[in-house]
Parts: structure tokens; sequence; C-alpha cells
């Protein structure tokens, strides 16, 4: 038909193209249904769902971290502050050309060049507007170098933050302990959501311990970030009406410590170049007044950050400075302990006050050969248990011992604190040993081993062998020969004071079981001997009790770090310095109305009465107000 | 003379109002369809303003774009649908050895060569959106329609060729909608229903077919319209966030510059493909619907111009121009709402970018010039 119709029927096909413009229309409107649908769909039906997706996707919760609380001496000295400190930031999109600027801040020494690829890495890494730390602290002088440098270098500037601060590290630092960088094991312990926005936690010592009360509680900021994450000024927040409210941080409690910090200085100070410990105690509350730890090292190295290269130098150090001898430190107690088996020995009716034994300067075990030496060659002649005490005789003990027996040994000095830990407020103490058979069954596998022998039983009376106490157990033991039998749970920290409103929580001072006797006049018999040791004409310290204002008890201990052979003699002078006996002492003052118990070691030091005793002697003239320092 | 005229002879009242509408008729202005496409491109220019995050140089840019392209309407209403229809197959040929060129010298950008660098840089594939369906109509024009299957065999290849051409820039959206307007024209010609219900079958093997030549981003585009949330940060970013954004606008919008998905930067390419979603988010439901119900206006009064020309040229071209307008809103909108994968076809009139809108200008200027210059043809 088309063939035969060349010319254009125009009517038709106008109306052919009418019916296919209809046809398209129609088919235009359904597609337009589906798109409007889809639009009532998402805006209507689906609003809230997406309203909830759209403000999420806007805002961050960022955490402001709390301000951490201050520690304090028992006078209110800081020992732990906050101090602002400048760091060297980079903002990598305001730098125009980062290698050079990397390399005149090296040049500037405010960066080191072994350091500029890893700096470089991290510019380029993370978002471009993201600080990145160049320098954790800045001194004074480069602060000043650096203002003045400023200008030339755009996207370079110093920022505050709070770090922490110890103003007398050393004197304190295994005490207060320190704050280091969260590791991720701190991660895993911490509540990490406290822990959103801080950089550091308590390491050791109170700084860890204490880490709840000193780290407050974390606060909350609503950040309006845009889909980089970077923060937008505070304007663009119109854009939502509402924001959750923002929770500001509560700071960290302030503590109060037990400790003087004029004991800790004078403590450090005598120990200064020898390795050693030095514990004090109120015996009436188990306050701790000194705690020292010798040597020692500067805690604020841990909380400023140091390089690799110091740390494995305070770590290889042959003297191990991070080590806390103090409550870590494991000594025989050699002779301190005569005053504790001396009350074991009238309590068990080992002996009594008339008993008396001549002194040739060795003892032998019936049907043996072996001979257990006195420190004094020659022999102590004929003694009793206060001349025992204060002439420190050992064969007087080795002959008590084999009457009391390892198991009430065992008992008595258990009931002193022996042996077992203190239960102080830090973290880390070891528990020392006190031996007794059943100890020994438990201890050996091999069953030839297992079996006790008196022989043991000898030198342990004279705190060798497997015996062995820390610092502040020696502490705490002479402590409750002080209050005859009192005891105290010691511990550090004295209050905890909440920063806003200024309330302070006192640590309830916490009895521990006393050491009962059965005769009350016993405790003067052992207290009467020690205070020869001090100011006796034949006592072992009596030097170091001369031209006392007050008077005082204690006893000297010298502990065998390695064994003589039967017929040698020990000769000091022959002996390598850290193979030569430990020096320890152990005293309380005033003997009449005691105030401070004292527990002193000084590794290698040879002899307690010569090398340990002065210490005590200082340690107590300070506190009871009789130092050079103290007004006369 | 017509009975408004009259009208306003006799009453004068409408004097002022009736010497503009004489003073349009003179330039060949289309009034109504001048008041759709101004009131499109107000509302546009008001969401790009938001949507460049209130960057005035941007914005005094586009507005200048939207000048220029106003000048070309203008310009192309001048040409008489006779002319036009003379210059049909120079222009076609032209535009088909442009877009040869831009295969062998075009720029490359971002893996494709789409640009041409004559003096100034433009895109050849631009003057094909015109030039396919204008050869189209050209074609059957002097033929009695519907058209034969010889006919249609011929209408393919003059839609297949340049089609192709910019399918292996690779450009397919363009590609796409330069067959959508092809199509269109054949379809108004009276493509028989047997052959388009056959065509709707084929699609389907068609479409497979076509998987096997697409690119990489390509088919991930697909599969994200599939599973935007198995690649939440990749590929389906755009649409989730897209999504987020108008249905977080709810009826009445966030308010005008206060959206935040856009404000943000959650929302990608908010100024250019997705700043439907931007309207949708800070003007909501009732916001989009005015801007469809514009888009329905202009598309209608096209098509009333279509039905009202005298020939077939015209009208086949005046048709395809407003289906291809449709085509164009219907895409980008399905695409923003995650309805069809993301191709990259801009939201006519209100995404940024000249070029496009330059074209989309010309082809309504060529709708004026069929409209006002029906009369002065013979019937």
């Amino acid at each position: 038909m088309d063939l035969l119709s060349p010319i254009k029927d125009h009517h038709s096909e106008r109306r052919l193209f009418i019916g296919r413009v209809m046809l398209t229309s129609t088919a235009g409107f359904l597609l337009l249904g589906i798109v409007i649908a889809r639009l009532v769909q998402l805006q209507i039906f689906d609003y809230e769902v997406f309203a909830a997706q759209s403000l999420g996707n806007n805002y961050r919760i960022e955490a402001v971290p709390p301000i951490r609380g201050l520690i304090f001496d028992r006078n209110g000295r800081v020992l732990a502050e906050n101090l602002p400190a400048y760091q060297l930031e980079l903002i990598p999109e305001q730098v125009e050309d980062l290698d050079d600027t990397l390399q005149r801040l090296a040049s500037l020494g405010l960066i080191e060049a072994e350091d500029i690829p890893r700096f470089k890495d991290l510019s380029e890494s993370g978002p471009r507007f993201k600080p990145v730390t160049l320098n954790l602290r800045l001194s004074d002088a480069e602060i000043a170098n650096f203002a003045i440098e400023r200008p030339r270098f755009p996207g370079v500037d110093f920022q505050p933050r709070l770090i922490r601060h110890y103003p007398h590290g050393e004197a304190v630092a295994h005490a207060v302990g320190y704050v280091g960088a969260l590791s991720k094991n701190d991660m895993l312990r911490l509540d990490t959501s406290q822990y959103a926005g801080t950089a550091h936690t308590g390491k050791t010592g109170v700084e860890s311990r204490y880490e709840s009360h000193l780290h407050g509680d974390v606060g909350y900021r609503n950040v309006v970030t845009n889909a980089l994450g970077r923060q937008l000024p505070a304007v663009t927040n119109a854009l939502f009406e509402s924001l959750p409210a923002d929770e500001t941080p509560m700071p960290g409690d302030n503590v109060y410590l037990t400790l003087d910090l004029d004991l800790q200085q004078l403590g450090t100070q005598a120990l200064q170049g020898r390795r050693g410990a030095i514990v004090a105690i109120d015996p009436w509350s188990g306050e701790i007044l000194a705690l020292v730890s010798a040597p020692t090292f500067d805690p604020n190295l841990f909380a400023v950050g140091m390089t690799s290269s110091q740390f494995s130098a305070l770590q290889n150090n042959l003297d191990q400075p991070l080590f806390n001898r103090a409550i870590r430190g494991e000594y025989p107690p050699g002779s301190t302990i005569k005053p504790m088996l001396a009350l074991a020995a009238l309590e068990t009716g080992a002996t009594n006050l008339t008993r008396k034994t001549v002194c040739r300067g060795y003892f032998m075990l019936p049907n043996t050969t072996h001979r257990y030496r006195d420190w004094k060659p020659e022999g102590h002649g004929e003694v009793d248990l206060h001349t025992a005490i204060s002439q420190s005789c050992d064969v007087y003990f080795y002959e008590l011992s084999v009457d009391i027996g390892i198991d009430r040994m065992h008992d008595y000095l258990d009931r002193f604190g022996l042996g077992r830990l203190s239960g102080v407020d830090i973290r880390g103490e070891n528990e020392g040993l006190v031996p007794s058979r059943e100890w020994k069954k438990h201890w050996f596998s091999d069953p030839a081993d297992q079996r006790w022998y008196n022989g043991e039983t000898v030198i342990a009376s004279i705190g060798q062998g497997y015996m062995l106490a820390t610092p502040l157990q020696l502490a705490n033991a002479v402590a409750a020969v002080a209050t005859r039998g009192h005891r105290f749970q010691p511990h550090l920290v004295a209050a905890t004071e909440n920063t806003l409103t200024g309330q302070r929580t006192l640590a309830s001072l916490q009895r521990l079981d006393d050491v009962d006797v059965e005769i009350d006049s016993h405790w003067d018999t052992v207290i009467d001997a020690m205070h020869e040791v001090m100011h006796g004409l034949r006592g072992t310290a009596r030097a170091a009790g001369l031209n006392a204002a007050y008077e005082m008890a204690g006893k000297s201990g010298t502990a065998q770090v390695f064994s003589v052979a039967q017929e040698e003699e020990y000769e000091e002078e022959e002996v390598a310095e850290r193979l030569r006996d430990h020096a320890l002492f152990i005293a309380f003052a005033p003997v009449d109305n005691p105030r401070i118990a004292v527990a002193v070691i000084v590794e290698n030091g040879s002899s307690g009465s010569r090398f340990a005793a002065p210490i005590a002697r200082q340690i107590m003239d300070q506190y009871l107000g009789f130092g050079s320092n103290a007004p006369q | 003379m017509r009975l408004s005229d009259t009208r306003g002879l006799v009453s004068g009242k409408a004097a002022p109002f009736g010497d503009f509408a004489r003073l349009l008729r003179r330039l060949n202005i289309d009034g109504p369809l001048l008041v759709g496409l101004l009131l499109i491109c107000a509302l546009g220019l008001t969401v790009l303003y938001s949507a460049v995050g209130e960057n005035v140089r941007l914005w005094v840019n586009q507005l200048m774009r939207l000048g220029i392209a106003l000048v070309v309407m203008f310009t192309m209403a001048q040409m008489s649908p006779d002319f036009l229809r003379r210059w049909t197959p120079w222009g076609f040929l032209a535009g088909m050895l442009l877009l040869i060129l831009v295969l062998t010298i075009g720029e490359v950008s971002q893996g494709a060569k789409r640009w041409l660098n004559l003096g100034i840089r433009f895109q050849p594939s631009e003057i094909m959106k015109l030039a396919v369906p204008m050869m189209a109509a050209w074609y059957l024009h002097d033929r009695q329609i519907p058209p034969r299957a010889g006919q249609l065999l011929m209408l393919a290849i003059i839609i297949a060729v340049p089609v192709l051409l910019i399918g292996i820039q690779p450009d397919l959206g363009t590609a796409l909608l330069i067959a959508a307007s092809g199509l269109i024209v054949i379809i108004l010609a009276g493509l028989p229903l047997r052959v388009m219900f056959a065509l709707a079958v084929l699609a389907v093997p068609g479409a497979l077919l076509l998987w096997r030549f697409m690119e990489e981003y390509q088919k991930q585009r697909v599969l994200t319209l599939l599973d935007p949330h198995s690649d939440p940060l990749g590929a389906g970013y755009n649409i989730i966030q897209s999504k987020i954004a108008i249905g977080s606008g709810g009826l009445f919008g966030k308010g005008w510059t206060n959206g935040s998905q856009a404000r943000l930067e959650y929302l990608p390419e908010r100024d250019t493909d997705f700043i439907f979603a931007v309207m949708g988010e800070e003007l909501g439901l009732l916001g989009v619907l005015a801007l469809i119900c514009l888009y329905v206006f202009v598309v209608g009064r096209g098509l009333y111009i279509a039905i009202q020309a005298p020939d077939t040229y015209s009208r086949l071209l005046a048709g395809s121009i407003s289906l291809t307008f449709f085509v164009y809103v219907f895409v980008n909108t399905a695409m923003v709402t995650g309805l069809v994968p993301v191709v990259g076809i801009p939201l006519p009139l209100v995404s940024f970018g000249g070029t496009s809108m330059v074209t989309l200008m010309a082809g309504f200027g060529i709708l004026m010039s069929i409209h006002s210059h029906r009369k002065l043809l013979p019937h």
C-alpha cells in the first residue's frame, strides 16, 4: 500500500504521531511514577532510618582526657605533678616541601636526622590534616629558637600538652613509680573507654596501684566532622539541632603519701653509689615513712619518653636501678632475726634469762665434726641471752635453735610477718622465705632432698641458709618488736582527695594479728638487749648510737653472699666487691615511745653495724627532729 | 489574527504583557517553555549554591555558562526548521568526522578519550546528541511513515555508527542516551508495536552481550546497584550516601544550605551527577516534587510543540528532543535514588558543568524555532 501512495498522507501521519506521543508519555509517566514512589519510600517511610544514619555520619564523640591527680608526701610536698610542655607538630597538608622542611628542622637540631624517613612515612600515611608529633618535649631554648624561625616553617608549630613531672624524681622513684606510654597490655587490663584520649598510665609504684584514683573520669565532647574526619569549626554545629550534651572530665584524685620527702632524700643520698634499700615505718600505724631503693633512676624519663638506647642502658645496668630492692629484694636476714628468735626461745622455754653458754668461736652438733663458726673467731666467752643479742653471738643461737626446732622457729618468724607478703599498697613485692620441714617437703621433688637436717636449723638461727627476707619485711618485723607485738598493715597512701570538692578520704588504719606472748616481760628482755646493741659498752652498733639525743634499739646483721669453706678464713680484702657480705641493720626509736622503725640493707656492705647502722641512725635523727637540717 | 491578539486589542488592559509576548514572538521565543526552563535553572542555581559549598566564584561561573547557553538557545531559535533540515546531513557528517578525530587525537582523561581540543575544548559527542535525532528525522522527512523494514535498517545504521564510536571512547552513558534519542525518533515515527516488543525481548541477550564488552568499572557499577553494601566504602559508597542524603531530607528537607550529607562532604559528586540528592536532603520531598513538576511541564510543552509541528522532520525532532530530555531526568533521578546503575548523566540544567547545558539549550532553541516558524510554512 505504501508503494501505491507515494504522496504523504499528512493527516494519518499526524494521527500516528499523536498516538505515539500518547504512548511514550504514558510510559514516561509510569517511569516517573516509579521514581516518585521511590522518593516517597526514602523520604517518608524510611525517613527515620536515614535521618539517624545521617546524624551518625556527621559527628563523632571525642574524648577529653581527665587531669591526673597529684601525689604529695606526708607534709604536702609535691612528688608528682602535671606540667605544661611543648611538643613540635607538623600538619602535612600545610607543608609545602616535606623533605626540605624536615631537613631544615634537623639542621636546627629540633629533630634527629635519622628520624627523617620515619616522620616522612608518618606524614604521608595518615590523613593530611592530622598533626604528626616530631618532638615530644621542647626545651625552653628550642622553643625560643624555633619561635624565631617559625615563619620559615609553614605547617610546623609547637603545641602545649600536660606531661607528668616528678620534681624529686630519683629520691621517690621506687615508691611513687612512674607513668609511661599506654601499651597493648595496659589496654587489655584497663577500661579502654576511660583511656580514650589518654596516652599514659601508671606503670609502677603508687602511680600504678592507685591508677583508678589518680586517673579520674574521661569526659566527652561532640565534634562535627566531615567525611574525612576533619574537625570543623564550631560554627558548623548550627547544622544540627540536637547534639548530645558534652560531658566535662572528672579530674583524678590527689593522693597523699605517708612518705617523708626529707627521709627519702636523706636515704637516697646515704645510699649514693651503693646498692641497697631503706624502709622506715611508723610502728604504731604501719605508715611507710621512707622507701628507698638504690641505685635509683629518673622517672621523668618514662613520662617524657626515652630513646631505646636510654631504656636499654637502664635495663642492662648491672646494678639494676629499675629493681625495687625495698620490696622485691630478697636477702638472707642474717643476725637481724635474732631478737625475734630470742622471743621464741623465751616463750617456748628453750632459754631463760640465766641460761649461759661458753662461746669458743664455733659450735658442733652432737656426734658430728662440722664446725659452725661464730663471726668472732676467738669466741665471745661466757654469754647469756642479753649479751648474745647485744654482741650478736652466733654460738648461743646455734645451741638454742636445736632446742626450739625449725618448725617453732618458723611459727614465730611467721608471726612477725617474715616469709609472707606484707600486703603493702604497691605491686611487685616478694614473699621472702622462712623455711620449715613442711616447706622443704613441698619445695623439693626428690625425696632425698625433702628431709630436714639439724644443720639447716642451726644456720637458719642466724638468718642464713634458705631464709630470705625483704627490707620491707624486716622493717615490719622490727616495728612489731617496737610495739611489743602490735602489728599494723604497712601502707604508702595516707589519704586521697577529691580534687573538685576537696573532700579527703583517709586510709583506714588496719591492724594485723598481734604477736602474742605468754609473759610480757619477754619483750623487755629482747628490747633491752637491742638497746644494749646501740648504747652498751660492747654493743655491736655502739658507734652508731653515740651521742644520740634519744635512746634507740637496734640489731645488726651480716649476710653471707657466698659460703666460706670449712678451714678457710674470710678475707674481706680478697673478695670481689660484689661477693662481699650484705650489711643489714634494723632499729627503732625512741625506745620507750617508738615512733619510727627502720630496716637498712647495703648490698656487699660487709658489716651491718659499720655500714648499715649509721644510715639507720641518720634516718631516725632526721625523723625525730635531730637531723642536721632539723632545728636543734 | 489569533483570538488572543484580538482580545488584547479590544480590552487594551494586557498591553504591557501583550507587548512583551509580542516581543518574544518576534524573537521566535516560546514564552511558556522559556518560563519553565528559567524556573528550573533558578531552582537549580539555588541548590547549586549550597552544593558548591557557597563558593560564589563557582556559582557565578555556572551563572555565566547559563548565560552562554541562553544565547545559544536564542540563536538556534532564529534558524528556521527548513534551514536546519537542509544542513542536517552536513552537520551529521561533520560530527562523525569529529568523532573519528577524537578517537585518534583526542585528549585522554581518566582513561577515556572524550575531549577534542581544536582551539576550544569540547566533546564531539555533545554535537551528536542533536545531530543523530536530526539525521534520523531528516531521513524520514520525505518518506511515508511508518517506515518500512529497509528504512529501519538504514535508520539503525545512522544511529548505531555514532553510538559505537562514542561507546568505544568509552562513554557508555552518552552512547546510550544518543541511542535513546535516535530510537525515540523511530518510535515516534511509528515503529510497529510488534517490532518494539521483539526489541524488548531481544534486550535480554543484548544486555548480556553488552556485559561482555563493558569495562570493569562499568560492571562494578551494575553489581553495586544490586548490592550497594557489598563494598560500602568503595563502589557502593555513592549510592549509600546518596540514599542517606535523600532519605534524611524527609518531607520538608533540612533547609537550604543545611544539608549535612552534602555540606560535610559525605556525598560525592554533590555538585554534578548527585545534585538531586542535595536537593532531596535540603528541600525535602516537596522540593524535588516541585522540580519534577517543572520538568514535566517543560517536556509536556515540548511534546505540545511537536504535535503542533507542521512537517515530519519538525515533529520527530521536537518529539525526540523533548523525550530525550525526559530520559535525562529519569535516568539521573533513578540513578541517584538507587534504581538504576550509576551512569555519569547529570541532572539537566541543574548539575554543575557547561557542555551539556549548552547542548540542552540548543535543543530547546530548536523547539522554539519549530513552534515560532510553523505559521510561516505552507500547511
